[in-house]
């Protein structure tokens, strides 16, 4: 854009500079970050420093900016920056859960996506789902601070969601005389921290987001500083080619069987690359065969890189389908149906363990159940306890049990297979997101198809009302609370159905951990999720199937 | 995107990531809910929104139809690159009309907000009705206003079409959840990460066809409360001593054409209508120093220029 505003003089230059200016910017790479910072850190004075001094701003959104300074500002005449990224406080008012915000701004060289997440309520919930996609954090300190606890759990938290690149912005070096002293004691004091949480890397940037000292250019108000300002920080990142290098792997989204002659599976590819011709594994099944087009909308590819959405044919018709994983074929995966991982809750409702969720990892959603919290890291103090219930903003090392073997990938080995979420099965929100971090070795149970019925009992025989009590009384006993579906209870749909009505209430309550019995009749041989206990014959069954 | 073909390792640039992420959106709303729609407003949005459609399905058809929820009031170049896309093989277009509107004969110089809220916000809930659709992807974007940064790319609604901001899910990773009770539906917009910016270099790189009036043209205009308005069919009231005048237009934005103000300019090229919008920084720090130099009046004059 400099280059193109010189030659605004001659009009013929300008429009061959312009098109070679549109053609160069063609090839911008692009960075994802999240910032980190409590209220009053200067969080969004520093990103809307960053939109306004690099950001390709538009000229209504410039002038609204000129405007809402003066009306609203902070700054008296000056521009006041956080008003770029402001529009959230009203939502906040109104009780709306924000989660992130995203924000966008680009130089010649790079596009820029920030989630900048606020508040501190909510933060561990936050901040993960804005760091989930990002490459790069920054983590604000106020100088006149230092390193503070938040400073510790934000660390913590972008260690665990896998981001490469932490950098340090010490801000609001004006109001400590721009002193080096202040600044290497922080950056020394975190170097310890960061030692003990296995911080391998980061950069330190001391800055000052309201003067813009070390933003977009150095600053020579601290000429002891050598290293480069945040935004040309940012700018060089390596981002993206890591992937390449790993093994490929792409979920299968979507078949695409447009005629009989075609039948192309659809994916994005989740690491590595894949070439024509190259032997390729079916996951979970594990059939072998071989890559025989890369179809794109522009024509054949003879390679695909990670991150690519594309479409490939197979040189054998064999059973592929959505939620399926294609490998390289000298992938050792092995489908598993037990995970250990880490689960960050997101739900105000508590984790119900052994409750069946759904959960989502790759293209595929299985029927799970957390089996077993082994501990709940408190991420204000980063020590671990034990024994407690999951709520809201906990981060727990938990094991969990899938209905059918999926083949798994560490989070570690990569983010976009390695990362699921939990999904409540009744009131569908989502509920956690986890990290896969094991594959226990003989993980791998046959598929149970129906493991949320197993809860499901429908009671037949002639005294089936009394034997119904009895059950109820004995779960309630164990701590349970059935529900129990008579006819009084389908009554409550008039014209429905009595038996349909009784089994989708069933699977609704199941489905929510809640174990249901059943006393309207059914006919014989009409099959139904769940068992049938008949209650002539056994007169004391009931123990038997209680989980 | 023209992907080199042989390449080795190599990373996406900008515009190949944001297509590939849109492709997978367009790809997980088929694979997950029954009856999914392109909502299509013949707009810029719409054109890339429609491009991708396309790649994500390639060599399908598209797997769900178009619906142009119409107002009768759209300028006719809209009308004219509508029909030519319904036309094309393999897209199935639907266009709704709000027949309560149409029979109260509802339009944008007689009843001012009634028109929209009648056309448009009635219009495409009746529409999503009538077809039973469960998924409608929309082509807003984060950056058009402070506001929709914090918006979803999967956007769920009740039973009755009403946003529910406590029912709004976390996305994480490219994880979306999609799961819905019976008449809940989800909005989906592929172009949330988008920028207008990009739009713009997407369809200049992509050779995408849009709508003419973004260009600019000499085109029959009237001045009202400072809004240059098209005179685009004999529908417009004229006023007493109110005569169009010829003048070089282009819009930004296109809608109802008795709501969309026109802008001066001789951009007639994609390049130069990206100059012509373009305010970088750089400009503006050189922007203070020429105001230094000759004042105010310098600076207007090189507005007027389309330096900015
Ligand atoms: N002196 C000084 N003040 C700053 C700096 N950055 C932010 N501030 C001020 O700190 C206060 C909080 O800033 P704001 O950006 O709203 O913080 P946020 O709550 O983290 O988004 C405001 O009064 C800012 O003007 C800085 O670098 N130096």
């Amino acid at each position: 854009m400099a280059t193109l505003l010189k030659t605004l003089d001659a009009p013929d230059a300008a429009s061959q500079e312009l098109e070679r200016w549109i053609e160069a910017t063609q090839n911008k790479s692009l960075l994802r970050f999240i910032t980190c910072g409590s209220v009053d850190d200067g969080k969004s004075t520093l990103i809307g420093r960053l939109l306004y001094d690099s950001k390709l701003l538009f000229e209504d959104q410039l002038s609204a900016l000129a405007s809402d300074s003066k009306k609203q500002g902070t700054q008296g005449e000056e521009l006041d920056f956080a008003l770029l990224v402001d529009g959230l406080s009203a939502e906040r008012e109104q009780g709306i859960t924000i989660d992130v915000a995203y924000r966008f701004f680009a130089t010649d060289k790079r596009k820029f996506i920030v989630a900048d997440t606020p508040g501190h309520e909510q933060y561990t919930r936050n901040m993960v789902t804005g760091a989930s996609t990002a490459d790069a954090a920054v983590i604000l300190i106020d100088a006149r601070k230092g390193i503070l606890t938040q400073t510790r759990r934000h660390s913590f938290l972008a260690q665990l969601i896998g981001i490469r690149h932490l950098v340090l912005a010490v801000n609001k070096m004006d109001l400590v005389g721009y002193g080096q002293s202040t600044f290497d004691r922080i950056v020394a004091q975190y170097g310890e921290f960061a030692r003990q949480a296995g911080i391998d890397e980061f950069t330190a940037i001391p800055v000052s987001g309201l003067n813009g000292d070390n933003i977009t250019s150095r600053s020579p108000a601290m000429p002891w500083y050598g290293g480069p300002g945040l935004l040309e920080h940012l700018e060089n990142l390596p981002v993206g080619g890591a992937g390449s290098a790993e093994p490929f792997r792409m979920a299968v989204q979507w078949v695409s069987r447009p005629s009989h002659n075609f039948r192309g599976y659809a994916g994005r590819i989740a690491s590595g690359r894949v070439g024509v011709g190259d032997a390729i594994k079916i996951l979970p099944a594990g059939r072998k065969t071989f890559v025989e087009r890369i179809v794109t909308s522009d024509g054949d590819l003879d390679h695909a890189v990670a991150g690519q959405s594309i479409t490939v044919t197979l040189t054998d018709e064999i059973d592929c389908s959505r939620g399926d994983v294609i490998v390289a074929a000298d992938n050792q995966t092995e489908p598993v149906s037990r995970i250990t991982a880490s689960l960050v809750w997101m739900s105000d409702e508590k984790l119900v363990p052994h409750r069946s969720y759904w959960l989502k990892v790759g293209t595929q959603t299985v029927s799970a159940s957390v089996d077993l919290v082994d501990s709940i890291v408190d991420v204000n103090t980063l020590a671990a306890r034990a024994g407690e219930p999951l709520c809201l903003n906990d981060i727990g090392q938990v094991e969990i049990d899938l209905d059918r073997p999926v083949p798994a990938v560490r989070y570690r080995e990569n983010r976009k297979l390695g990362g699921f979420i939990l999904i409540d099965k009744m009131s569908h929100a989502t509920v956690a997101a986890g990290l896969i971090k094991d594959l226990p070795a003989n993980a791998v149970r046959q598929p149970s198809g129906v493991s949320a019925f197993d809860d499901i009992v429908w009671v037949t025989g002639p005294g089936r009302t009394t034997w119904a009590a009895a059950a109820v009384a004995r779960l309630k006993a164990q701590g349970r609370q059935p529900v129990l579906i008579d006819d009084a209870a389908v009554a409550v749909f008039p014209g429905d159905d009595p038996v349909r009505t009784a089994r989708e209430v069933a699977l609704l309550v199941t489905s929510a951990g809640v174990p249901a019995l059943i006393t309207v009749q059914a006919l014989p041989g009409e099959t139904h999720p769940g068992r049938v206990i008949d209650s002539s014959k056994s007169e004391d069954g009931g123990d038997e199937w209680v989980i | 995107m023209n992907a080199p073909v042989g390449f080795k390792t190599r990373s996406l640039n900008h515009l190949e990531q944001l297509e590939a992420e849109s492709i997978e959106i367009f790809r997980e709303v088929v694979a997950e809910t029954e009856r999914p729609v392109m909502l299509y407003s013949i707009g810029k949005d719409s054109a890339v929104m429609l491009h991708l459609a396309k790649k994500a399905f390639f060599p399908a058809p598209l797997p769900f139809p178009l619906l142009h929820v119409d107002t009768s009031w759209k300028f006719q170049d809209m009308y004219a690159l509508r029909d030519k896309v319904a036309a094309e093989p393999g897209i199935e277009l639907l266009v709704y009309r709000n027949p309560e509107a149409e029979r109260l004969g509802i339009n944008p110089f007689d009843h001012g907000p009634l028109h929209t809220d009648m056309w448009k916000t009635e219009g495409l809930k009746q529409a999503l009705d009538k077809y039973g659709f469960d998924a409608a992807f929309g082509g807003a974007r984060r950056d058009e206003e402070k506001s929709r940064a914090k918006e979803r790319v999967f956007s769920f609604r009740d039973r009755n079409h009403r946003w529910e901001p406590k029912s709004q899910r976390p996305e994480l990773w490219s994880l979306y959840n999609a799961k819905k009770g019976p008449k809940e539906s989800i909005r989906v917009f592929p172009l949330s990460n988008w920028t207008e910016l990009d739009i713009w270099q997407y369809i200049y790189g992509e050779g995408i066809e849009i709508v003419p009036l973004y260009l600019s043209a000499p085109r029959p205009t009237v001045e009202r409360d400072g809004v240059l308005l098209m005179v685009d069919d004999e529908r417009f009231p004229l006023e007493a001593g109110e005569a169009p005048v010829e003048r070089s237009v282009r819009f930004r934005t296109l809608g109802c054409y008795p709501l969309t103000g026109a802008i001066e300019s001789e951009a007639t090229t994609l390049a130069a209508v990206i100059q012509e919008m373009l305010v970088a920084t750089t400009s503006e720090r050189q922007g203070r120093v020429i105001d230094k130099d000759g004042g105010a009046a310098s600076m207007e004059k090189k507005k007027q220029e389309g330096y900015f």
